[in-house]
């Protein structure tokens, strides 16, 4: 049996260690309780000044117990040890000190500590200049807490999206019986608390409740609830944040109480809920007092103390002095007295307790001390005496001679803050209410409500009854019930308690500055004096010293030391603290795993991959895909050794000397029906297709309102009323809105409806001299002589036994014939056409060669060539905008504004490099002069380039400022490696520029 | 995140299914040649952005694939009122 | 304005640091200035501090209605970078960063400038072109840059993914070695003591409700607090500038958007640079306290709420578990959201108005926080002179009408 583990309280013993050390806990433990039992004091060291911590609290609150769980690719940081629930073979560490806790070279710095006051580095590190890299180096060695894995998550994670009519938060009494109450009228309620058992403060609690021990009342209403199917009940699972329009989200930690890494599925889920009703019985946090030395192992707080002696069977101490300012702290006291441990004495600071525990106390002869405060706590490792001294009514002045009471535990309560957090996600602003001493949540911006605790109602009686009505009415609010109590109130013990005092700071013999620290904010060493060096220094707004003084910052989120330090902020700023206000809590609420909120859309499910119904046959040929959009498209098909280059240039030649098939699958395409579709698409492209007659292709650009080309592609008349319009692979899912927001909101009154196709389609690209003989092979219903099925014309067909679409429209500048059919039969016609064009060598290409093809033509493509700033006549294109359109098209009145008819405008060109076989880098910035400064005057920029195995000379296609009139001047290209690559201006038509080779 | 009232489907879904499609009863001018640039530039690029009562247009673009516009408060986020385009809000920041 | 240093710091250290002087006063206004600062943001601050240590003009009041640097100062992702596209922001953010290079010495005020470098990271053929286009700009414009390797960028950044079975593989970076992180409080506070110091007003807890006009022309500020005076009214509300303009009148192209942002535990030092990834969409850096910064994209509505949606969050955060799959067990422990405004071109406002002495300075988007020395340095310089200095000659509000847009949302323009 551990030292401090109660004989009364046994369990399966479970094997841990802690940083390296073996200890035994027993089930049921946490991480916390099974150190406390084990008489562990120093748990970590404080982030500033590498203070000596121990475990001040018992659950989130915990602002220093906090630790790195176990090692390697599972390791998790910053666990809070109040948090951790213990399982065999755990293995713990502290997070900071070297080489060990108990020893820390750090903490020798501690000792300098005064020269490190908030802001110390604002005013600090900045001569020389040249250091502070390296100062900062140190500064950020000595912070941070726990360390990341460095290998990736062995776990994974689930979502679950949820809609439920009442959702409740917390469950402790209030919780628990307002889902009772909820759950009674048939709605569908969902309750989740963050611990391992439902209870609350009542697992811990020695009242009686309708007559029986309060844990057993919880276990048989635990049960009762059981017993309904339409509540979830939800232990280990924490309600993190409180979004818009009821959306609230809950991290189920469904492995952890097992293992470092999940054996059995998803370690945690995220669950995302959408609640009509919501009750928030989040329960309190108790407020620790701040006084001198307060942070030394040993001192924790009354209802932790109360916490692990009563629900966990661990004595955290022998020698127990409570300092309290309230009744409520007292029953720490007579905890400690029945499990046989010495009480020192109360300390009270009220000058005339009087309430029933406290006479429970004196009746056990336990010393009160009244009207004093504990001033300091003195010891190094754990505390070994408290400084008492009488204090003035205010509690502002030490008004006697100190006492020391010989002790090595101190429980303290300044009383209790109401857990406002969730409800202060929704934007209400929490209210100071002098009469409980805390804030309490503002008024609801959403549909939610508090009860018990949460709302600053801390008796068990009252938790109760506000919690049963809070559920009622959450029900009939969500149109379930009447909204009133269908269980009889709850028979339970009523105290008589005398006020609480009011005292955030206690007073020291010296002043707050000269005194020893009194922290206010453990986790990260704020003090009391820090928090009055801020306002001595101008800061007085909350946010201004929260920032100054990082207040609140840490992980525990200030749960214990928000309250404390506003109030100390007001008391220096001579306001109240309703008027200096309370910060805002966000989310999260207590820290949340980055893994499930990112779930399983990780890895290879992180965005979805298209592939076209060909794409298995291009895997087998060995292609290199490259991303286009969502898209995995065939950039290349390497043959055994070959390198891209050379695969390119095979591919190209194999098109301009014979023939060449590509998966074009991924353009986008669109079905557009209805008697003003004519109308409609002429609008959305420059030029016009109201002239376009059935079997007929047109190639259009579209622009944005603003003037800029946006996308581009072929579209053909099916039919009367009927099109088919191509976009660009990465633009199909952003036309089709662009059509649809149009038609809808603009001109409602055109009949013409959209349908995505896109994926309906197999599209094989046959291109090259030898395309119709290929096709002729396959597809004898189609007269493919060029007279009746010309350029630009599309004919209804069969193709190896498939009803197919061929369009003879081009973007190589070969003759092309663009097979479409159903999807289902891609492969098929990938096949067949593969199998009849073997005698030409047919010759599988991909979007490499393809650019290089379209760019020997002087094909632009959106999105490399265009960057969102150019026109159509930037383009060279100005035969795409109709002159005499009667509508004025989506964009026609951006390219009159005087910045677009500008003449020294970036225009596309060809370039050709001097030396004919260097090939410019794409993104090479383009200049006049090559001899000039930096900054250079820069005049535009390569966009495309390549080597041309046809043409036998690299090419490239940029913009250039005025380049249309360019034509013939040489430009130059600064690269990075200090060469300067100069080529001439060219047509950027390289390749048969009469265009005769496709009319063939 | 919002939960979002479609007219069309009669359903509130979740903000995910929609996309944000700016500020509604933006009149595209008849005569686009007609204006000059500055009444132009207004037109394409200059927005109320009230802080406050808004009409916006959304797409149920997972959904049914209609616009819709919405009232919804740009501080709270609190959706007032959604309503078919070509129809006009109830609710306008006059008479909020 | 006694200088800090590590002797004042060991001094009062002796006298228990009860003889600190206030940062900054705390006056009532006056009755009449020569020019009012709207907003006492990093922005609106840096413009005092110039107008009076540049221009000589020190009868000014910056107003705010909360605290200052409470807005988007306090709230974005502190990254400080210069490679922009286009001459015209490329020049203004270097400007900015040369700034921030002498910032701490300037202001003696360690606003903590990390030149911990910048990787923007490319995943496709596009992105890395437009890296190549980037970066080739930058160093014609004199800005560092290199476009560096993925197995650079491991050496760089050890954690990151750089399989080429990611969903999305890292094809390559530009690195932008000067850029880096700030602690951004500082930096409000360190211009607002600089310009405490040279006479400045700086008057909290006070909001603009009105701007008075006469004749055209600006001659003050209706506010809570009564009416104040001005010759010089010059905006600097990112967020509200909407608002601001209203109230003349006017109206912007922009729109006021959510950004979030988060920030992980505090966690032993383990990245050492900026990441930014425009494709995957998410950026990250580690603050000198240890918590891992992250910056999400723009939410798609109008919004002021000061928060975003949670869709948003997750989607940045499946991001940086992509890139960084070692961080999926580290912890969120804070989120929260800003106001931005944004530009059409993504581009900032530095602009005259047609009313005669009221002043514009907004549009920043996503990325305010790194221009702040620069941006009040070319504003104020566009007050005192009451007409656009030569770098924000091009970000005036005409450029709306005309069509000269400076589109950094070209691919290329990672916007943040």
């Amino acid at each position: 049996m551990s030292q401090n583990r109660l004989e009364s309280h046994s369990g399966v013993a479970i094997d841990f260690t802690f940083n390296g050390k073996a200890y035994q806990g027993i089930a049921g433990d946490t991480l916390a309780s099974a150190l406390l039992a084990n008489g562990v004091n120093v748990v970590g060291r404080s982030f500033k000044y590498a203070r000596p911590r121990g475990i001040f609290g018992h659950g989130a609150e915990e602002p220093n117990a906090i630790v790195q769980l176990g090692s390697g690719a599972g390791t998790i940081p910053n666990l809070k040890a109040t948090q951790v629930e213990l399982y065999q073979g755990l293995q713990a560490s502290s997070v900071n000190g070297w080489p060990s806790v108990n020893f820390d070279v750090m903490g020798l710095i501690g000792a300098f500590g005064r020269l490190m006051p908030p802001g110390f580095y604002y005013k600090t590190f900045m001569y020389p200049k040249k250091l502070w890299m390296t100062y900062e180096h140190f500064i950020r060695k000595a912070a941070g807490l726990g360390a990341t894995p460095v290998e990736a998550d062995p776990d994974c994670y689930d979502k679950l999206n949820q809609h439920c009519d009442v959702l409740v938060v917390g469950a402790g009494p209030a919780g628990l019986v307002a889902a009772r109450e909820a759950a009674r009228t048939g709605a569908r309620v969902i309750i989740a608390d963050e611990q391992s058992q439902f209870g609350g403060t009542l697992l811990a609690s020695k009242q009686q409740v309708d007559g029986i021990a309060a844990p057993l009342w919880v276990a048989s209403l635990v049960a009762e609830l059981m017993a309904y199917s339409n509540i979830q009940m939800l232990p280990r699972s924490t309600v993190f944040g409180y979004y818009d329009h009821n959306f609230l989200t809950i991290l189920e930690r469904r492995t952890d109480h097992l293992g470092l890494i999940s054996t059995r599925g998803a370690r945690q889920r995220l669950q995302r809920v959408r609640a009509a009703q919501v009750v928030l019985a989040t329960g309190a946090f108790e407020r620790p007092l701040v006084f001198a030395h307060n942070d030394i192992p040993g001192v924790m707080l009354a209802s932790s103390v109360s916490t692990y002696v009563n629900r966990y069977g661990v004595a955290p101490g022998n020698k127990l002095v409570v300092f309290t300012t309230n009744d409520n702290a007292y029953q720490t006291a007579l905890d400690w007295q029945r499990i046989g441990r010495e009480v020192v004495a109360v300390v009270d600071t009220r000058s005339n307790p009087c309430g029933d525990t406290v006479a429970a106390v004196k009746a056990m002869g336990i010393e009160v001390i009244a009207g004093h405060g504990l001033i300091e706590a003195q010891g190094s490792k754990r505390v070994k005496r408290a400084l008492v001294a009488p204090i003035n009514e205010a509690g502002t002045q030490v008004t006697g001679a100190v006492r020391r009471l010989a002790c090595d535990l101190i429980a303290c309560s300044g009383g209790w803050s109401p857990a406002v957090h969730l409800s202060s996600h929704t934007g209400a602003k929490p209210e100071w209410d002098a009469s409980i001493v805390g804030f309490r949540p503002g008024d609801s911006k959403q549909q939610e409500r508090s009860a018990g605790a949460s709302r600053g109602t801390f008796d068990l009686m009252g938790c109760l009854s506000e919690g049963a009505s809070a559920g009622a009415q959450a029900a009939m609010l969500s149109g379930y019930g009447d909204g009133n109590l269908q269980f009889p109130a709850i028979a339970v013990d009523e105290y008589s308690e005398q006020p609480q005092q009011a005292l955030f700071l206690v007073p020291h013999t010296k002043t707050t500055s000269r005194a020893p620290s009194q922290f206010v904010d453990f986790q990260l060493d704020v003090s009391a004096s820090g928090i009055e060096l801020a306002v001595r220094e101008g800061f007085e707004s909350v946010e201004h010293v929260k920032r100054y003084t990082a207040l609140g910052f840490g992980t525990d989120q200030g749960k214990l030391g928000n309250i404390n330090g506003m109030a100390i902020l007001a008391n220096a700023l001579d306001q109240s603290i309703a008027e200096t206000g309370t910060t805002i809590f966000r989310p999260s609420y207590t820290p949340t795993t980055f893994g499930a909120i990112a779930g399983r859309d990780v890895n290879n499910l992180f965005d979805p991959e298209r592939y076209t119904a060909v794409h298995r046959w291009h895997v087998e040929q060995g292609a290199q895909f490259e991303d286009v959009g969502q898209w995995k498209r065939p950039w290349y098909f390497p043959k055994q050794g070959e390198t891209m280059q050379q695969a390119v240039d095979r591919e190209g030649l194999a098109v301009r000397n014979s023939v060449g098939i590509l998966d074009a699958s991924t353009l986008g395409k669109i079905d557009i029906q209805g008697p003003d579709a004519a109308e409609f698409i002429t609008r959305m492209y420059t030029n016009s297709y109201l002239k376009l007659a059935p079997g007929k292709c047109r190639y259009g650009v579209m622009l944005k309102e603003d003037g800029m080309i946006f996308d581009d592609g072929v579209c053909a008349c099916l039919g009367d009323n009927h099109y088919l319009m191509f976009t660009t692979t990465g633009g199909a899912a952003g036309v089709l809105a662009w059509l649809e927001l149009w038609q809808q909101t603009e001109w409602p009154e055109l009949q013409v409806y959209f349908t995505s196709v896109t994926d309906h389609w197999t599209t094989a690209t046959v291109t090259g001299p030898n395309a119709r003989k290929v096709i002729a092979k396959v597809c004898s219903d189609i007269d493919l002589s060029s007279d009746t099925f010309s350029f630009m014309d599309w004919r209804d067909g069969t193709v190896s036994g498939v009803k197919a679409r061929v369009f003879r429209i081009s973007f190589t500048g070969e003759l092309s014939y663009e097979v479409n059919v159903p999807a289902h039969y891609g492969r098929h016609i990938w096949e067949a056409l593969i199998a009849a064009g073997e005698e030409f060598n047919i010759t599988p290409y991909g979007t490499e060669t393809m650019h290089i093809l379209r760019a020997e033509k002087g094909f632009i493509i959106v999105g490399q060539d265009t960057d969102g700033s150019m026109t159509p006549a930037d383009m060279n294109m100005d035969w795409v905008v109709g002159k005499n359109k009667a509508f004025s098209f989506i964009g026609r009145r951006s390219l009159q504004r005087s910045d677009t008819v500008r003449s020294n405008r970036k225009q596309l060109v060809g370039l050709k490099p001097l030396n004919d076989k260097e090939v410019l880098p794409e993104g090479a910035q383009v200049v006049f002069d090559a001899k000039q400064k930096i900054p250079m005057a820069m005049q535009g920029h390569v966009t495309s380039s390549y080597y041309s195995a046809s043409l036998g000379h690299s090419i490239a296609l940029a913009v250039v400022k005025g380049g249309h009139k360019r034509l013939g001047q040489v430009v130059y290209c600064p690269l990075a490696d200090g060469r300067s690559i100069a080529s001439e201006i060219v047509s950027s038509v390289f390749y048969d520029p009469k265009g005769e080779r496709h009319h063939v | 995140m919002l939960l979002i009232y479609c007219p069309h489907c009669q359903e509130n879904r979740e903000e995910e299914e929609f996309s944000y499609g700016g500020e509604a009863h933006i009149v595209r001018p008849l005569a686009p040649e007609a204006l000059n640039d500055k009444d132009w530039g207004d037109y394409l690029f200059f927005r109320t952005n009230s802080r406050g009562i808004h009409h916006e247009m959304w797409y149920h673009a997972v959904g049914c694939r209609r616009y819709f516009n919405a009232t919804r408060n740009t501080v709270t986020y609190e959706i007032l009122e959604t309503y078919k385009t070509g129809t006009q809000p109830t609710i306008t920041g006059a008479n909020s | 304005m006694k200088k800090y240093s590590a002797f004042s710091l060991l001094k009062n250290a002796l006298s228990y640091h009860e003889n600190w002087q206030k940062v900054w006063r705390s006056p009532s206004p006056q009755k009449d200035y020569d020019v009012i600062v709207v907003g006492g943001g990093g922005h609106g601050l840096a413009t005092a501090y110039y107008l009076a240590k540049v221009h000589g003009i020190t009868n000014i009041a910056v107003i705010e209605k909360g605290y200052l640097g409470g807005g988007n100062t306090a709230r974005n992702t502190t990254i400080i970078r210069s490679n922009y596209l286009w001459d015209e922001a490329a020049q203004l953010y270097d400007l900015s960063l040369k700034l921030w290079e002498g910032l701490s010495q300037e202001l003696n005020y360690n606003v903590m400038f990390s030149q911990r470098g910048v990787l923007n990271l490319g995943h496709n053929l596009q992105d890395m072109r437009d890296i190549e286009r980037r970066v080739n700009a930058n160093r014609l414009n004199g800005i560092d840059g290199e476009v560096v390797s993925p197995e650079r960028i491991k050496e760089i950044a050890p954690l990151i993914n750089i399989s080429r079975d990611s969903r999305y593989p890292i094809l390559g970076a530009s690195w932008q070695p000067r850029g880096g992180t700030a602690r951004h409080d500082a930096v409000a506070w360190g211009y607002a003591r600089g310009a405490d110091a040279l006479g400045v007003d700086l008057i909290q807890q006070t909001e603009v409700t009105g701007i008075r006009r006469k004749e055209g022309a600006v001659v003050g500020v209706e506010t809570s607090n009564g009416f104040i005076g001005a010759r010089k009214v010059a905006c600097v509300t990112a967020g509200n500038s909407g608002v601001l303009a209203a109230m003349a009148g006017l109206r912007l192209p922009v729109e006021s958007r959510p950004l979030q942002a988060l920030v992980s535990e505090p966690v032993k030092p383990c990245l050492d640079t900026v990441v930014m990834s425009n494709a995957v969409h998410g950026y990250i850096s580690q603050s000198d306290k240890g918590d891992l910064v992250i910056g999400a994209g723009v939410d798609s509505y109008n919004g002021y709420g000061q928060r975003g949606s949670f869709n948003v969050v997750e989607h940045t955060i499946q991001a940086i578990c992509e890139l960084f799959p070692a961080f999926s067990r580290v912890r969120m422990n804070r989120q929260w959201g800003g106001v931005v405004d944004t530009c059409p071109d993504a581009c900032p406002i530095i602009s005259k108005t047609s009313v005669q002495g009221l002043y514009f300075n907004c549009g920043w988007g996503t990325g305010g926080f790194k221009a702040t020395p620069g941006s009040g340095y070319v504003f104020a310089d566009t007050v005192a002179n009451d007409r656009p200095h030569p770098l924000a000659a091009a970000f005036t509000v005409d450029r709306f009408n005309t069509g000269a847009l400076i589109d950094e949302h070209g691919a290329a323009g990672v916007a943040h």
